[in-house]
């Protein structure tokens, strides 16, 4: 048990330590960074927190980040719940090659999609905005949760939806008010897969914007050359970037373990 | 009310599942009887409109639905499993049926959801959740949501299956008068013959996706048209024995023969398969009719309050079915009775040539509340 013990002590220590340097840096000022090594902030600011909060050029960038992201989750679940139902419940011809054919759009590196993307979205002047980066996010994450909802909606039982045709439902009814219900659990953990994947992407969000949807992690990686090394408020952009992820982790983490044990995540 | 099946035929990626089903189920109850696998739920989902038939047609009162969908065809279907709205409560569950599709005001609804809660036993978990119940409370709740919507048409895809005794011999016995007043056409599909006995009405048998006899229940049990339908409607299986007919004898085996029972005195000499149901193999003597042999246990199995014995008496192999828990030595002998008044002969292509006369029809349903 001991053994066990320090060894689990050794991961969490390994796995938080960049963590904690991030905050810890986030909550010293730049001349601290730069000169000293120091296991705590000697001076604690929130100056590099309040920058972010004040400058809209870095506040706008978290704010187009969640605008896409959102954007994409809603449409890949509006999108993927139909498609997948269709899926789980009927047979028509070639649905398992289409299944697997959804899946193949995401063997090939997003970067393969970069230049038709911004070929089209340029001639059709939807490039530096929300729907530009959501709806080429879509590409990679409506597979990705049709796979997922699909093997949840299997595990309902097709008993249920015959008994609600009989009773009188309407499939849009059927679907809104007994199924969507029942695979709860599942929804929560495809949007978690969709966030995460649009929250991290970085090649597409930077070169389908320019100014007006810039995402927060193009910012960062601008400031970088723009305004010298400003170590702080860089780290507290990063600890602020990880916020919506751990939240939405938080929210979801028993769903996961859901879905891992219905073994389609 | 009436359903009429004509020539219905359900082939699956060439598989045949239904062939040339030609019925007519009236208002009451009908029994759908066969061993799994012989086609009983491709019927009921037929019927429903869960599937097409890929040949014949299905007319209600004379109008064709055969391409009806589910929805419009005004069916009410209890499954194997118990299937209900994980979401809804109980009460909620029930009244699903009366809130969608037809306009019922609230009050009304709650009336009928009541009423059918009260019949089935189950008011007091109107508020729970279908996993807080019991199987046995939650497939009460099924039948409860399709009996409150008066359908057209009731089926039951063998409801009890998955149920312990207690329970099913509980739910069973009121299965008859819960369906028994109702105009619905009651299709209850079933593998036990005791449960097509105690639920009376007509019986269809099937068999490998074929009707081998269809009619009321009492007549099909005790004229069943051939060795098959005999086989099936029996439980245990009606023991079948090798015979010859020989000058007004009957020879069972080279030291059992006895004089032909009136019911058969017009048989020809010949070779026949008696049939003979465990319940007419006794080891008291009842009567003039009974025939004495002596003859080996093999095994004794308890089942209830009820012992099987397997028993060999020299070449034939039959099950006696016993009243009452005895302990048997295997191996020991003993003597039954065969009763010569129920003895069933077929030819030698399975056909019904001789049965007994129906006594009183109090001796099948008998039968059935073991």
């Amino acid at each position: 048990m001991r053994k066990r013990h320090i060894a689990l002590i050794l991961y969490f220590f390994l796995l938080l330590l960049p963590i904690y340097w991030l905050l810890n840096m986030s909550l010293k000022t730049n001349r601290e960074i730069v000169s000293t090594l120091t296991l705590f902030p000697q001076n604690l600011t929130f100056a590099n927190f309040a920058v972010i909060f004040t400058d809209p050029s870095w506040y706008n960038g978290y704010i187009n980040s969640l605008s896409y992201v959102a954007i994409n989750v809603v449409l890949s679940l509006l999108v993927a719940l139909p498609a997948a139902y269709a899926f789980s419940r009927y047979r028509f011809i070639g649905d398992k090659h289409m299944f697997f054919w959804l899946l193949t759009n995401r063997m090939a590196p997003p970067a393969v999609f970069l230049l038709p993307f911004f070929q089209l979205y340029s001639t059709i002047g939807l490039l530096d905005t929300y729907w530009a980066v959501a709806l080429a996010h879509m590409l990679f994450n409506v597979p990705l949760a049709v796979w997922i909802l699909e093997g949840f909606m299997s595990g309902v039982p097709r008993e249920i939806d015959e008994m609600a045709f009989m009773d009188g439902y309407s499939l849009p009814k059927f679907f809104l008010r007994i199924f969507v219900p029942l695979i709860r659990s599942g929804i929560g953990v495809t949007a978690f897969f969709c966030f995460m994947f649009s929250w991290v992407e970085l090649l597409m969000a930077r070169t389908l914007t320019s100014v007006e949807a810039k995402p927060i992690a193009a910012t960062m990686t601008r400031t970088v050359s723009a305004a010298g090394m400003d170590w702080g408020v860089l780290a507290a952009a990063g600890v602020l970037t990880i916020v919506p992820g751990a939240l939405v982790i938080y929210f979801v983490r028993n769903y996961i373990a859901k879905g891992f044990a219905l073994g389609r995540v | 009310m009436q359903l009429s099946l004509q020539g219905i035929g359900k082939t699956v990626g060439g598989e045949m599942h239904l062939a040339n089903i030609s019925a007519d189920l009236a208002s009451g109850l009908n029994v759908v009887l066969g061993p799994t696998g012989s086609g009983k739920t491709s019927l009921l989902r037929l019927i429903a409109g869960l599937d097409r038939p890929t040949t014949g047609k299905l007319q209600l009162d004379g109008c064709d639905i055969t391409a009806l969908g589910v929805s419009r065809r005004n069916v009410a279907m209890v499954y194997q499993q118990f299937v209900n709205y994980p979401s809804f409560t109980v009460y909620d569950n029930i009244a699903s049926p009366l809130r969608q599709g037809t306009n019922h005001d609230a009050k009304e609804i709650d009336r009928r959801v009541r009423e059918a809660a009260a019949l089935l036993h189950i008011e007091p978990m109107l508020d729970r959740l279908p996993s807080q119940l019991s199987g046995g409370q939650q497939q009460r709740t099924a039948i409860a949501r399709a009996i409150v919507k008066d359908a057209d048409l009731l089926l039951l895809d063998e409801p009890l299956v998955n149920l312990d005794y207690k329970l099913r011999e509980e739910l069973r016995a009121e299965m008859r008068s819960l369906f028994t007043q109702r105009k619905t056409i009651v299709v209850y599909a079933t593998t036990e013959p005791s449960e097509a006995l105690l639920l009376g009405g007509s019986t269809m048998v099937l068999d490998q996706g074929r009707v081998l006899q269809f009619g009321p229940t009492l007549q099909t049990y005790h004229h069943p048209m051939s060795m098959r339908v005999g086989t099936i409607f029996s439980d245990p299986s009606m023991n079948l024995l090798e015979a010859r007919i020989a000058a007004a004898q009957l020879h069972l085996s080279d030291d059992l023969a006895f004089t032909l029972p009136a019911h058969m005195a017009n048989l020809p000499a010949g070779e026949y398969r008696i049939g003979v149901r465990a319940t007419h193999v006794s080891l008291a003597s009842d009567g003039k009719d009974a025939i004495p042999a002596l003859a080996d246990v093999e095994l004794a199995e308890i089942s209830g309050s009820e012992t099987f014995l397997h028993l060999r008496h020299g070449p034939l192999n039959f099950i006696a079915q016993v009243e009452g828990v005895h302990p048997f030595d295997l191996g020991a002998q003993v003597t039954v009775y065969l009763n010569r008044a129920r003895l069933y002969a077929f030819d030698s292509g399975g056909k019904l040539v001789g049965a007994p006369a129906i006594r009183d029809s109090h001796e099948g349903s008998g039968h059935g509340t073991h």
